[in-house]
């Protein structure tokens, strides 16, 4: 399976080039960038292990792409996004957060069920790869 | 020496509650010296008056009859602070290029509304004036509500900002389909159309507004389905999914009842529809912030009273109210679909539902600033015939923050559902894609798709299919404004 999960996970992987436009758009909205990597893809999954705090003082894509460059080395075989925070009144959130690394192989994940009464099913999603412990997942 | 309108002047002590009948003006429900407070509540209505009714005689009508007044003198005025509870009509102008209608003007003093009720903005502001007969038609345009009674009301349960962080889905609007037929699917059958369109790539799908609980289909039926169809959209894609399972029902026990058997099986949302009425809404508002719910409303009925320019209610005040009520989601328009939807008109509607200050935009029907005092955000829904072919348009004309419905372009396609969910998916990935990148998607926006289509034989297919349809009919409901020349016009 591919995980969908992100802004562009349905285009073909981003090059480093479309992915410093995207960096350099986030950048002139005044957003900060920031870089997270995880092996636990679960949808609900909402911290990744942050790369460092997000670059609210870097103003220029090569820096991010640096860093980038740099989890991607550390971490070759986890997930990694890229997301940008815009700290506006009303907003205070996440504006864009695309995949930009994945594992060379996915297995996803599996849906277990929990039959109840009335025909109710309690649901789990289960991603195959936590079976085993952090870091040695993909 | 200054001369005096007797006709809207007010008359004032015995002369004014002298039994019979007066002029609304004389009763003082016109004051062209009125200056709005801060804390009034401000209203907007569009006024035909009969032959021979003057205008401000028409609008102080109004302003009476949405307040305080009736058809005859009554001394039991005088037992209260009735100069402050008479509404007050203050400035008429003529429609620019619509003969015999007018703009009128009127200020509501705060405490004639009780706090946190569209049941009693509604009641007393189009309860009974819509039907007075010195008027042809009556159409309220907009309304402009102080802070202070904005406060009165929770708002929306979740608003854009949560509802995103809930999804984890960031920087598009979000993808959705109504489940067709509306009618006939058996529970196992709709459950299908729920699972393909989701896996395909889809955020949301639906029910439509008229599906409840009928012999085909119960409602348990239903959500047990759709929830199977959910969770395995969800481990099929790693994303969470949603599905507005449509909790509308004869009564408020039955609506409650459904919509804690949605929370049980886990759904993220839950649907009402418009024609339940203000206080349901607000009540299942209420309901919606206890449990965490995304609440979807699907504007049912509305262009009733809405299409009609010179008759009925604005759906710019629909809008506020469903702000002020609390949903999350609400049908908006798409400008290049299949329902009535003027740009300029959508755009208003969709900067209500999404700003934090409205700033008056006649261009954009907007005719008061609304601080919308911390209250949150509704996301509007852009539903019914848009396919993926207009991408560049639906994003150019409402934004990010929209929930985009494909409904016969996601399950009307020639490879099947989730072929058409993941054609509409890519589509719309690679116009934010290239609006990021600073390119020109509305020019260039049939190149983009066209290029994209070349890694996406769905979307190829989508765009063979439907690439030249689009509804071009004239709008019945345009904002009426003179633009304001500018040096470089």
């Amino acid at each position: 399976m591919k995980l969908t999960q992100g802004t562009f996970s349905f285009l073909p992987d981003l090059t480093d080039e479309q992915i410093r436009s995207q960096v350099e758009y986030c950048l002139d909205q005044g957003w900060a960038v920031a870089i997270e990597y995880t092996d636990d893809p679960h949808p609900r999954n909402s911290y990744w292990e942050m790369f460092g705090p997000p670059m609210f003082d870097i103003r220029d894509a090569a820096g991010i792409l640096t860093e980038l460059r740099s989890c991607r080395q550390t971490f070759p075989n986890h997930y990694i996004k890229v997301n940008a925070f815009d700290s506006t009144h009303g907003r205070e959130s996440l504006r864009l957060s695309f995949i930009v690394g994945r594992p060379p192989k996915e297995p996803g994940f599996r849906l277990e069920r929990q039959e109840g009464p009335g025909r109710t099913v309690r649901y789990t999603t289960h991603a195959y790869a936590t079976d085993r412990p952090e870091g040695e997942r993909y | 020496m200054k001369v005096t309108d007797e006709r809207v002047t007010a008359k004032t002590g015995a002369a004014r509650y002298k039994a019979g009948v007066l002029k609304y003006a004389q009763m003082g429900y016109w004051d062209s010296d009125y200056v709005p407070k801060d804390t009034d509540i401000l209203a907007l209505f569009r006024i035909t008056p009969q032959e021979g009714v003057d205008a401000q005689e028409a609008a102080a009508a109004v302003a009476g009859e949405s307040s305080t007044a009736t058809w005859t003198v009554v001394w039991t005025d005088r037992l209260t602070a009735c100069d402050r509870y008479r509404a007050k009509a203050y400035r008429v102008d003529p429609v620019p290029g619509s003969p015999g209608q007018y703009f009128a003007y009127i200020a509501y003093d705060l405490d004639l509304f009780e706090p946190g009720s569209i049941a009693n903005v509604s009641a007393s502001i189009i309860g009974n004036v819509f039907g007075f007969k010195p008027l042809k038609a009556l159409r309220l345009e907009d309304m402009r509500f102080p802070a202070a009674y904005v406060k009165t009301f929770q708002g929306p349960p979740t608003g854009i900002v949560v509802e995103r962080e809930r999804l984890d889905k960031f920087g598009r609007p979000l993808l959705g389909a109504t489940v067709k037929p509306k009618l006939g699917l058996s529970g196992k059958n709709y459950g299908r159309v729920v699972y393909e369109a989701l896996k395909g790539g889809l955020d949301f799908t639906k029910d439509d507004e008229n599906i409840n609980s009928q012999p085909f289909m119960h409602w348990r039926d239903r959500f047990l389905y759709c929830m199977e169809a959910v969770n395995r959209a969800q481990a099929a894609t790693g994303e969470v999914k949603g599905t507005y399972l449509n909790v509308t029902a004869g009564t408020m026990e039955g609506m409650y009842e459904r919509a804690e058997f949605a929370k049980e099986l886990g759904s993220v949302v839950v649907m009402i529809d418009l024609v339940i009425g203000y206080t349901a809404i607000q009540s299942m508002s209420l309901w919606a912030r206890r449990n965490d719910m995304i609440l979807h409303l699907h504007r049912a009925g509305h262009s009733t009273y809405t299409r009609q320019k010179n008759h009925g209610v604005s759906f710019r005040v629909i809008s506020k109210w469903m702000r002020l009520a609390g949903v999350d989601h609400i049908h908006a328009g798409t400008v290049v679909g299949k329902l009535e939807g003027d740009p300029n008109s959508v755009q208003g509607f969709y900067n209500v539902l999404r700003e934090e200050h409205n700033t008056v935009d006649l261009q954009r029907g907007i005719f008061f600033d609304q601080d919308w005092a911390g209250l949150r955000a509704v996301m509007p829904v852009a539903s019914g015939g848009i396919h993926a072919g207009q991408m560049h348009q639906l994003l150019h004309y409402l934004g990010e923050d929209t929930v985009l419905q494909f409904g016969g372009g996601t399950i009307g396609h020639p490879m099947g559902i989730a072929a058409g969910a993941t054609a509409n998916r890519v589509a719309l990935e690679a116009m934010v894609l290239a609006r990021n990148e600073g390119r020109d998607i509305w020019n260039e926006g049939p190149d983009i798709l066209v290029n994209a289509a070349r890694h996406c034989a769905p979307l190829r297919a989508a765009l063979d299919v439907w690439g030249e349809i689009t509804f071009n009919y004239e709008s019945t409901d345009t904002p009426d404004f003179v633009p304001t020349s500018t040096a470089a016009a």
